[in-house]
């Protein structure tokens, strides 16, 4: 049943976004608690199948053939040594491979889920080195992969262009970034930063990046008829089984897709080219396929975060008040691809200034699609604007904590929205005092310990809230009084499905271990993505709506014989395992007891999530201070973090413990983004390099010191549960907070990600 | 990876007959680099015969040296009582490289002959002198931080990757080989190859032969000795830069005698031997210290990407040799 007319929009005691509040606001419970995932045991028994484990009778294995080329078409395909090659089942091509439609680009309709709109696997054109051009089947995964090595191609290559340098010489303007408009100007930007007092103009680059998921990218695929069965490792399922039905030209529903873990996600567990080759492959073999990629096969076809050139020019008085605010720059993107790093996003919300131009354009260059990478844009866009605003601080000769105090605005500075909340200074002052900042000292090179100098530095995290519309869910109640809630929704190991138990227990006022949550399955009520830090609060928002349903559904069971008798939803709460009168204790049922009065075994309610009207209204983002110390030895010009904390202001935690791991998490890679990680492209092939774990580098054990989480738990009173998504934040402000404290140390500011020795040297 | 056929050798002998005259076997260590090899088919071999059954013995001598199996692992050398007393550099060089669970498996033997980590190498779409002879050097004017500033050549500017082999050089430890025209040994230092036109070509073994066995002669002044290594992330990274030093200080402060070996530098463990002739006699402090590594690098020429190792290798040679000066050394 659906709950969205206008009719029941005006039911008293119905949550109306951006009018009234979400009622948990009010209540406690479990909420917040540091409850322990609750897969975990299954995990470390070992029990928890991915992706890659499901066992199928005739299962096959596959492996892929990738090109080696840039642009160009192949012209000789020879097969016929991994066709003889020991437990080949088939070799597939262009040749061969079922007619498919191309994907869609995300966003472009309602099941759009390709990274890119290429045709894959169609014809003979490359597009990027590391395309794939033939997919083998074989009995083991060990067959498969060898016969895949004897797969040779030639090929007529077409001019390609795989130097950035090249490639910017012509930039292209977007109509849009990501739905918002690609360039904002407030008064006269650049006259006004001539005239200021006081100027920072600069350049800030950061290199591409791949995702690194320790579960490599899988799918377990298989047919029966027009149906299709697909085990993936997702954070996208439902637009995953409608671009796939739409790919193989199937009914919606006939695709079903499930992936109840994910051995983490970022941005990258999404429709990939993988996913579609398998169920090519399979449909061709008759039999299913499961497909694992290789460390390589990850580089090769899954998309990361594209190399950004950004200009960062500030314009203050002598008092430090902004007068011009300017981020510009460009990326490199594909003209096949919808993510251009938004890394403008963090500068239009942040700071109040008199003057504002944000632009960014892209560069095409012929290599594989962008994509979402842990907080595309606001990662890499925080690291210039940060770093200016460390910069512009000491030309103040201000402490950079006090020039954020300044330049902190009332209303959302670009689009005049009030904020839903922002606490940005209580977290600031909050980590400076534990962090000990009042030791730094304002002068470069002050601290040392031998041959390593000691600096401190900090920078703002931002990151914005979304809720994204479409989710439902659905609450079963059963006659013991064991509740089930359901979504289509993702856990890639963040605790979705812990802190939705904790928070349907609060919700529906039942305790932890009578609440179960299915999720990972597109069999279960349409879910939302997981991306975007947006999951939490869009499966709140279908849970608020569920529970609207079941609990007017409860009191129409009560009857006239009840306690409950003659009130409405407005007029009660959902507490101890039923429902009362809001003011009145002595008013209340059980959920028990109605449903055995009303000699029901189950009660089943389903809703769909309101419109995110919250957004329209406000302007929602979650912040944070983060606070680095490092050591950088004068000697070698290495750098080791040797603190860190990030104080943020996230709204209300959930779960004390996935919170923190979440934001611990994103520093961690923030660590990496600052000083280690750093894909080589090589422009005079197009041709990732370094594509092993080996070689890109991402933070060890030894590169991540203890880091200490604050939060604010303040919750926003215009989000569902008053909690505005954690994912992602924690990597916003990591790479300025780690850039500023190196100068603090040293003196050099390092405006090129990452912070390498020779950088400092 | 192509099918390949599996024998255990027993020892030396065994393992000579087994894989004699067929220019497709291998000798298999812990499989560490070998395997990962194969699986970029890069090494295709037919036949791999493993010599993790000879000795893996780390015996002391009675001259005071250390005769070492081949097949001893990584982690059991680095964790030797004798070593870590005697030749603490080579403990240290040791552990500076790979990982734990790599070390575990890894043998003393294999860690000598594991090849560069040239990712050009590795890459078989790649142009690569060392994987074709002729095929051209895709590194020369692409990524080539990792690689030589000494000693390369026009067709080759890869490195060796081990930290214990440059450990092993500095303490002029001597190689045992076996094979089908029977035992011989030479100078570790003496081992590997400078590229030349035939970077294909990394060692003076001959087909089918072996290694035995390392030995170390005693270097009683080797407890005064250390290895550091510079690189891009704390652990587990190949070094950029890497210094082990073992100094023997006369009464008046002036250097007795000295043994300095870099990593990371060229194409072999690199016996920094001008840098030595420089230091001896001369007072142990930093003028002479950097004067000795401008010495040895004199030569050094560096790529698109790697110049500034030039600077690197001499300040971490001054800063090592400072430290084994200093009191706590
Ligand atoms: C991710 C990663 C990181 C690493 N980091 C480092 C590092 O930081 N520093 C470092 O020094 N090393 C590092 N290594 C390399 C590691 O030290 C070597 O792989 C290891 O030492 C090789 O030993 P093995 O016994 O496994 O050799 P194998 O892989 O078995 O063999 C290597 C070669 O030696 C030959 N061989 C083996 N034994 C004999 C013998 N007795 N006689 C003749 N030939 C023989 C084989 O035929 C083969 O050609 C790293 C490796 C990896 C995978
Ligand atoms: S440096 Fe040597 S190993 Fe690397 S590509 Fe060139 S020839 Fe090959």
């Amino acid at each position: 049943m659906s709950a969205h007319s206008d009719a029941a929009a005006s039911r008293p005691g119905r949550w109306q976004p951006a009018v009234t509040q979400d009622p948990l606001l009010q209540k406690h419970g479990a909420l917040g608690q540091p409850v322990s995932r609750i897969e975990g045991p299954l995990k470390v028994q070992g029990k928890a199948r991915f992706a890659a484990e499901f066992p199928y009778e005739g299962l096959c294995y596959a492996a892929l053939a990738f090109s080696t080329i840039a642009r160009g078409r192949i012209t000789a395909l020879d097969t016929a040594a991994a066709e003889a090659a020991p437990g080949v089942v088939l070799v597939m091509t262009h040749r061969n491979a079922p007619r498919m439609k191309a994907p869609s680009l995300m966003m472009s309709s309602p099941t759009a889920a390709g990274a890119s709109d290429l045709p894959v696997m169609q014809n003979d054109e490359i597009h990027w080195n590391g395309q794939p051009i033939a997919v083998v089947l074989a009995e083991t995964q060990e067959q498969a992969d060898h016969a895949a090595s004897l797969v040779t191609a030639g090929y007529a290559p077409l001019p390609a262009v795989t130097s950035f340098d090249e490639a910017r010489k012509t930039p292209r303007q977007l109509d849009n970034i990501l739905g918002q408009p690609p360039v904002v100007e407030i008064g006269d930007a650049e006259a006004a930063l001539k005239g200021a007092a006081v100027q920072v103009d600069q350049i800030y680059r950061t290199p591409r990046h791949n995702h690194n998921a320790i579960e490599l990218h899988a799918a377990t695929v298989a047919w029966t008829g027009d149906e299709l069965r697909v085990h993936d490792a997702s954070q996208l399922l439902d637009l995953t089984a409608g671009q796939l039905a739409d790919i193989f030209g199937l009914e919606a529903g006939k695709v079903r897709v499930s992936s109840p873990y994910v051995g983490g996600g970022f941005g990258g567990k999404c429709l990939w080219d993988h996913q579609i080759l398998a169920c090519a492959a399979a449909k061709l073999a008759g039999r299913p396929v499961r497909i694992m990629l290789s460390r390589e096969g990850v580089f090769r076809i899954v998309g990361g975060r594209t190399l950004t050139e950004q200009r960062v020019a500030l314009g203050a008085s002598t008092d430090g008040r902004l007068d011009a605010l300017i981020h510009t720059g460009i990326a490199a993107m594909t003209e096949h691809n919808s993510c251009p790093e938004q890394f403008t996003f963090p500068t239009r919300h942040l700071y109040a200034a008199k003057s504002v131009r944000l632009a960014q354009e892209v560069a095409d260059m012929d290599m594989l699609a962008n994509t979402f990478m842990r907080a595309p844009g606001e990662s890499v866009g925080t690291f210039a604007l940060e770093c200016a605003i460390d910069e512009l601080a000491e030309k103040l000769g201000l402490d950079p904590i006090e020039l954020r105090r300044r330049i902190e605005p009332e209303k959302d500075p670009t689009s005049g929205k009030p904020f839903s909340a922002r606490h940005l200074i209580d977290a600031y002052q909050k980590g400076a005092e534990r962090f000990g900042w009042e030791r730094r000292s304002p002068t470069p090179r002050q601290r040392r310990d031998g041959e390593w100098l000691i600096g401190m530095g900090c920078a703002t995290a931002t990151y914005p809230y979304h809720r994204f519309p479409g989710g439902a869910a659905r609450i079963r109640l059963t006659a013991g009084g064991q509740v089930t809630v359901s979504t289509a929704v993702h856990d890639m190991g963040m605790g979705t499905a812990t802190a939705q138990v904790q928070h349907i227990a609060a919700r529906l006022g039942v305790p932890l271990d009578k609440v179960s949550f299915e999720y990972g399955d597109t069999s279960l009520p349409r879910g939302v993505i997981a991306g975007g830090s947006t999951q939490t609060a869009s499966i709140g928002g279908a849970v608020i709506a569920a529970t609207e349903v079941f609990v007017e559904e409860l009191l129409k069971l009560a009857g006239n014989d009840s306690p409950l008798a003659g009130l409405s939803l407005a007029e009660v709460e959902t507490r101890d395992g039923g429902i009362g009168h809001r003011d009145d204790a002595a008013r209340f049922e059980s959920y028990e007891s109605i449903l055995r009065r009303a000699g029901r075994g189950e009660l089943v309610c389903e809703a769909e999530a309101p419109p995110p009207a919250e957004m329209e209204a406000f302007s929602m983002h979650s912040y944070g201070a983060q606070f680095c110390e490092v050591r950088v030895s004068e000697v070698t010009g290495e750098v080791r973090v040797s603190r860190f904390l990030g104080s943020f202001d996230a709204g209300r935690i959930l779960n004390a413990k996935t919170a923190t791991s979440q934001f611990k998490g994103g520093i961690i890679m923030g660590i990496g983004l600052a000083l280690t990680e750093e894909t080589n492209f090589d422009p005079r092939t197009g041709r990732i390099v370094n594509a092993s774990l080996a070689d890109y580098h991402v933070p060890v054990q030894m590169d991540v010191p203890a880091i200490e989480i604050l939060y604010t738990d303040i919750p926003d009173p215009q989000a569902p549960m008053g909690a505005r998504g954690i994912g992602e934040i924690g990597i916003t402000g990591v790479g300025a907070a780690v850039a500023n404290a190196v100068y603090n140390a040293t003196g050099k500011r390092i405006r090129d990600l990452p912070i390498t020795l020779d950088k400092l040297m | 990876m192509n099918p390949f056929s599996y024998e255990r050798a027993a020892d030396a002998a065994a393992a000579i007959g087994l894989a004699k005259g067929n220019t497709a076997a291998r000798y298999l260590g812990g499989g560490t680099n070998l395997v990962d090899l194969m699986r970029e088919t890069v090494e295709r071999p037919e036949m791999l015969v493993d010599v993790t059954g000879l000795s893996h013995k780390i015996e002391p001598r009675s001259d005071g040296g250390l005769l070492i199996g081949a097949a001893a692992t990584n982690t059991a050398l680095a964790a030797d009582a004798h070593v870590r007393t005697q030749y603490p550099l080579l403990s240290r060089a040791i552990l500076a490289g790979a990982s734990a669970q790599i070390r575990n498996m890894a043998t003393v033997g294999g860690n000598i002959l594991q090849r560069t980590r040239c990712r050009y190498f590795y890459d078989t779409a790649a142009a690569c002198n060392k994987r074709e002879p002729g095929a051209g050097c895709d590194a020369r004017d692409g990524f080539n931080r990792y690689h030589a500033i000494l000693g390369a050549s026009p067709a080759c500017v890869a490195t060796h990757p081990s930290d214990m082999c440059v450990a092993l050089a500095a303490l002029d430890a001597t190689v045992h080989l076996d094979g089908p025209d029977g035992p011989r040994s030479m100078a570790l230092a003496d081992l590997h190859r400078l590229p030349g036109d035939r970077p294909d070509i990394e060692t003076e073994l001959k087909p089918g032969e072996l290694i035995a066995a390392v030995e170390l002669p005693p270097l009683p002044f080797a407890r005064r000795s250390t290895y550091r290594k510079v690189r891009d992330r704390a652990s587990y990274a190949f070094a950029l830069v890497s210094v082990a030093a073992a100094l023997d200080l006369a009464e008046d402060g002036t250097v007795r005698d000295v043994r300095l070996a870099l990593g990371g530098v060229a194409h072999k463990p690199w016996r920094a031997s001008a840098a030595e002739a420089a230091l001896k006699g001369r007072p142990a402090d930093p003028e002479s210290f950097r004067a000795a590594a401008e010495a040895e690098l004199a030569a050094a020429a560096g790529l698109r990407d790697n110049t500034f190792k030039i600077e690197l290798a001499k300040r971490t040679i001054v800063a090592v040799l400072g430290d084994l000066t200093g009191d706590e050394a």
